[in-house]
């Protein structure tokens, strides 16, 4: 019995030594520091069971302390599977998808476990995911929608601030178009996968992306990322007056906001579209293709009336601004400095943005208001750039008659000399 | 200017002579003279220069109220606080370029475009703007509100 | 009335001593005499750049915070300061071009052999100051172009080994270009320059008159061989009076470029933003720093930039001491600064196009 069991426990002994002399050959060829059997072994395999130290070293859970066994259950110092990998050290394997929420959750809904490492965070996605399209699908059996790994990766998840991470604002859109833009994996849910090109043409992605301005709206900034969900049809002038302030007042006084709500029309974006919403130009209020106002409204009624005359108010303005703009500019190459009026100039301009912003009251009259006050300032720059056209032409009839006069000394100091050399 | 034909030649050249060399030195000295003559007369503008400004007086604001002001090139905000502090900052919002107005109802400075909110220090609180205002010093002289730049440390 | 003045003070002062030798001094006159008019256009033109200047100083504010906005004062709220301004850096210009112009007139007319030696070790010294009134002179309106200009050319200083890195500092007033270094360009330019240039205008005139004028060796010779071809001029009124219409002619010439192309403001200096691309000093420094440009990163072993500061040193030092290159005949004179001296012109002229066209 004796012999049997040492046999036994010699042949264990052997494969234990057999399997640990090669992890630790292979763990002296890596990188790992502290003893971790799971990385020292997986660094090794292929995908999808492969995970680097050099991989895992980027997470944030690493950098604070935690590591594989923290999720996976087992043993990380245990260079033998059925010890390291075995259920009495709590492995649990691959996580399936469908527990992934409630996994995160055990720390990440916990205020008294988060609070140790970042007061400040929040503990309520797990209640917000619930809440969302995402969370209800999954909950009613449906795996194929995102759970907390699809957006934040999984054993390298970087905080949102790092702009390498998949979840900062400059991602976002991409992460959530790897789903929302593939048009065979949404065709069972029958919605539109066009959003993320669409909102690549839009001005929001251009601050975002191309200039770099951080508070720029993404996906998250309207949908929400936890609890994400479309706004519903009458709310969304809400999440746009999270910004644009002055438009959501003037359009909730109107006249529109009742007549869309009545019709059941997602009001802001009746006219500026909810993903590719462009930089608004005057044309919008036009009867060309650009023209919005004309998709509902009858020619020639009390509307269109007032539509024709706001457009042309905001391009009498801007014509002015443009062409003082030019008069300034003719005035500068000759030499004059016209500083002052081209710094009122940007307050004729401000004017401008302003008409623009009234249009939103639909009402021709307060538009005018705006429109009448830049126009002043306008010919006022008008005005200062012809004077100084006009004080260039003095300094050029001061120096002509400079020019004579030192051309009447010429001819004297020449006919002097040529009388005294007689 | 060339003399009468009926005096003799050389009187005539000698005149002409007089003429365009006399005429010729007065009209340029006094071409050149009348230019610096009026340049070292101070114009009625005097220049502060762009460190300091006067951007009102006392009395032109309520409490809890804020008016802008011309600093050199850009615009500033005045404000007087509802304990009768003066508070002066660059008008420019941080975030693109909005003039910023005080809201005295909110107690703080808020710019119309993009809903940036900053407190009356210039701090930036909440909405887009990724910097505070830059804050001027001001100082009272006699009834004239001066702003000057910071004074670096 | 000027006689009444003149016998006036000749009674006290006794004048006349003091005159004789203007009064028989005379100017020889042949096919290159126009050339003896450039070095007094030059200080004509100096004078016009100290009246402006003056007038100048009656409204500048130097300091980082202020001097730009106080040229900005002058081009608009003064009355006139817009010509006062353009009048100084448009005659600026002019100067060190007619400066440049006696210089190699000078040279070709060889009228720096013995005795003139000393007059031209003056005129060099004073080309060198001119350029560096030039220099410091660009950075007091505090743009950006003349800011970084200042950086790239006192860089170069600091090239220079040993002295190099404390010379830099001395002209910048630290390790960077700041405020304070514009501070101690306006005492350069105000003072120091001034005051060392005067002293040597009035070495240099009194070597003109002790001296008097020199005549080019060709023609030299054929007056020696027909002596009744030589002709001279008297100095005083004639000569004067042709000078004066040049002077002039060239007051007409900075109110014209002053009224119709105005000197520009430019754009505030940020001593923190980024150089603007292809940055170039003012046209008087291309032809050094085209050459500069020019000579690899490294020649032998030793850095390229540092050679090239040192040779442009040692150039200047040897057209010091030309004179003294010449032989002692100065009836023989070599033909090899003549050569020396067209290649220089096309040198400098050609480097100074190609440095204004290079990107």
């Amino acid at each position: 019995m004796a012999t049997l069991l040492n046999n036994f426990r010699l042949l264990h002994a052997v494969r234990t030594l057999g399997l640990a002399g090669t992890i630790a050959f292979v763990a002296c060829l890596g990188y790992g520091q502290t003893a971790n059997s799971c990385l020292d072994c997986h660094s090794a395999l292929p995908d999808p069971m492969g995970v680097t130290q050099e991989k895992f070293s980027q997470d944030i859970h690493a950098q604070k302390g935690l590591t594989c066994t923290s999720c996976h259950g087992g043993d990380a110092s245990s260079y033998d599977p059925s010890v390291a990998m075995g259920a009495k050290a709590g492995f649990k394997g691959k996580i399936d998808r469908r527990q992934v929420p409630q996994l995160c959750a055990g720390c990440h809904s916990n205020p008294t476990y988060m609070k140790q490492y970042d007061p400040g965070l929040r503990t309520d996605q797990l209640d917000q995911y619930h809440t969302s399209m995402h969370g209800k699908r999954l909950a009613a059996g449906d795996s194929k929608v995102a759970v907390c790994i699809d957006c934040h990766s999984v054993h390298d998840i970087r905080p949102p601030s790092d702009p390498r991470s998949t979840v900062n604002p400059v991602n976002i859109a991409t992460t959530c178009s790897r789903c929302h833009s593939d048009a065979a994996y949404m065709k069972p849910y029958g919605i539109p996968t066009d959003q993320f090109a669409n909102y690549e043409t839009s001005v929001h992605y251009h601050a975002l992306m191309v200039n770099g301005d951080l508070s720029a709206p993404t996906c998250t900034t309207c949908h929400g990322n936890h609890g994400a969900v479309p706004p519903g049809v009458d709310k969304v002038q809400n999440v746009c007056a999270n910004c644009h302030v002055f438009q959501a007042q003037m359009y909730d006084k109107s006249t529109h906001f009742k007549a869309f709500q009545s019709l059941g029309l997602p009001g802001c974006v009746v006219c500026h579209s909810n993903h590719a919403i462009h930089q608004p130009s005057d044309a919008m209020l036009g009867t060309g293709t650009q023209g919005v106002c004309m998709r509902c409204h009858q020619p020639g009624d009390k509307c269109d009336r007032a539509r024709a005359a706001i457009q042309s108010d905001l391009m009498q303005l801007d014509g002015a601004i443009t062409h003082a703009d030019q008069t300034l500019s003719v005035a500068e190459s000759s030499g004059m400095d016209v500083s002052e009026a081209r710094l009122a100039q940007t307050q004729a301009r401000d004017e401008l943005i302003k008409a623009r912003v009234t249009i939103h009251t639909y009402q021709e009259a307060l538009v005018d208001q705006d429109v009448q006050a830049g126009l002043k300032i306008a010919a006022k720059d008008e005005q200062a750039g012809k004077d100084a056209m006009v004080e260039r032409n003095q300094r050029r009839i001061g120096l002509g008659i400079c020019l004579i006069a030192i051309a009447i000394m010429l001819v004297g100091l020449w006919l002097f000399i040529r009388k005294i050399e007689r | 200017m060339s003399g009468d034909q009926n005096a003799p030649p050389g009187s005539t050249r000698r005149r002409a002579i007089q003429y365009f060399l006399g005429g010729g030195i007065l009209a340029t000295f006094a071409s050149f003279l009348y230019p610096v003559l009026r340049y070292i007369v101070p114009p009625p503008v005097a220049d502060l220069g762009v460190n300091e400004v006067i951007a009102g007086k006392v009395g032109d604001l309520k409490p809890n109220t804020g008016a802008i002001f011309r600093f050199g090139s850009s615009p500033g905000l005045l404000i007087l606080t509802s304990d009768g502090a003066y508070q002066a900052l660059s008008a420019t919002c941080t975030h693109l370029g909005c003039t910023v107005q005080y809201r005295g109802d909110l107690h703080e400075v808020w710019c119309p475009c993009h809903n940036g909110i900053y407190g009356i220090d210039g701090r930036n609180i909440s909405g887009p703007p990724p910097k505070p205002l830059q804050a001027y010093d001001v100082h009272l002289r006699g009834d004239e509100i001066v702003v000057t730049l910071k004074r670096e440390a | 009335m000027i006689s009444t003045i003149y016998r006036w003070l000749d009674e006290r002062l006794h004048l006349d001593d003091l005159i004789a030798p203007f009064r028989h001094k005379t100017v020889p006159v042949h096919r290159l005499t126009y050339w003896y008019f450039f070095g007094g256009i030059t200080l004509f033109l100096f004078g016009v750049q100290v009246i402006t200047g003056i007038l100048l100083l009656l409204y500048y504010n130097a300091g980082a915070n202020e001097a730009f906005e106080s040229v900005q004062y002058i081009m608009t709220k003064v009355r006139y300061g817009w010509l006062i301004r353009s009048i100084h850096s448009w005659s600026a210009n002019l100067m060190i071009l007619t400066a440049f112009l006696h210089m190699f007139s000078v040279l070709f007319l060889k009228a720096y052999r013995k005795p003139r030696e000393l007059t031209w070790v003056s005129g060099m010294l004073l080309l060198f100051l001119v350029m560096g009134f030039g220099f410091s002179g660009y950075l007091l309106p505090w743009n950006t172009l003349a800011f970084f200009a200042t950086k790239v050319g006192t860089a170069m200083v600091g090239q220079i080994p040993l002295v190099g890195q404390p010379m830099m500092i001395f002209l910048r007033g630290g390790p960077q270009v700041t405020g304070a270094t514009l501070i101690r360009f306006f005492g350069f330019h105000v003072a120091v320059l001034p005051g060392l240039v005067v002293v040597l205008i009035a070495i240099h005139l009194f070597l003109v008159q002790r001296l008097g004028m020199s005549v080019p060796p060709k023609i030299e010779a054929e007056w020696v061989e027909n002596p009744s071809a030589r002709r001279d001029m008297k100095f005083f009124p004639n000569f004067m009076l042709r000078e004066m219409m040049a002077w002039y002619v060239a007051v007409g010439v900075l109110g014209a470029l002053a009224a119709i192309f105005p000197w520009n403001l430019g754009v505030k200096a940020d001593p923190f933003g980024s150089a603007p691309a292809g940055i170039k000093p003012e046209w008087y420094f291309l032809f050094m720093f085209q050459t500069l440009k020019l000579i690899p990163s490294k020649v032998w072993f030793v850095d390229g930039e540092v050679l090239g500061v040192l040779g442009c040193g040692l150039v200047a030092l040897l057209w010091l001491l030309l004179p003294f290159f010449e032989s002692e005949q100065p009836s023989r004179p070599k033909r090899w600064i003549t050569g020396l001296a067209i290649f220089a012109l096309m040198y400098v002229t050609g480097m100074s196009i190609y440095g204004y066209l290079a990107k």
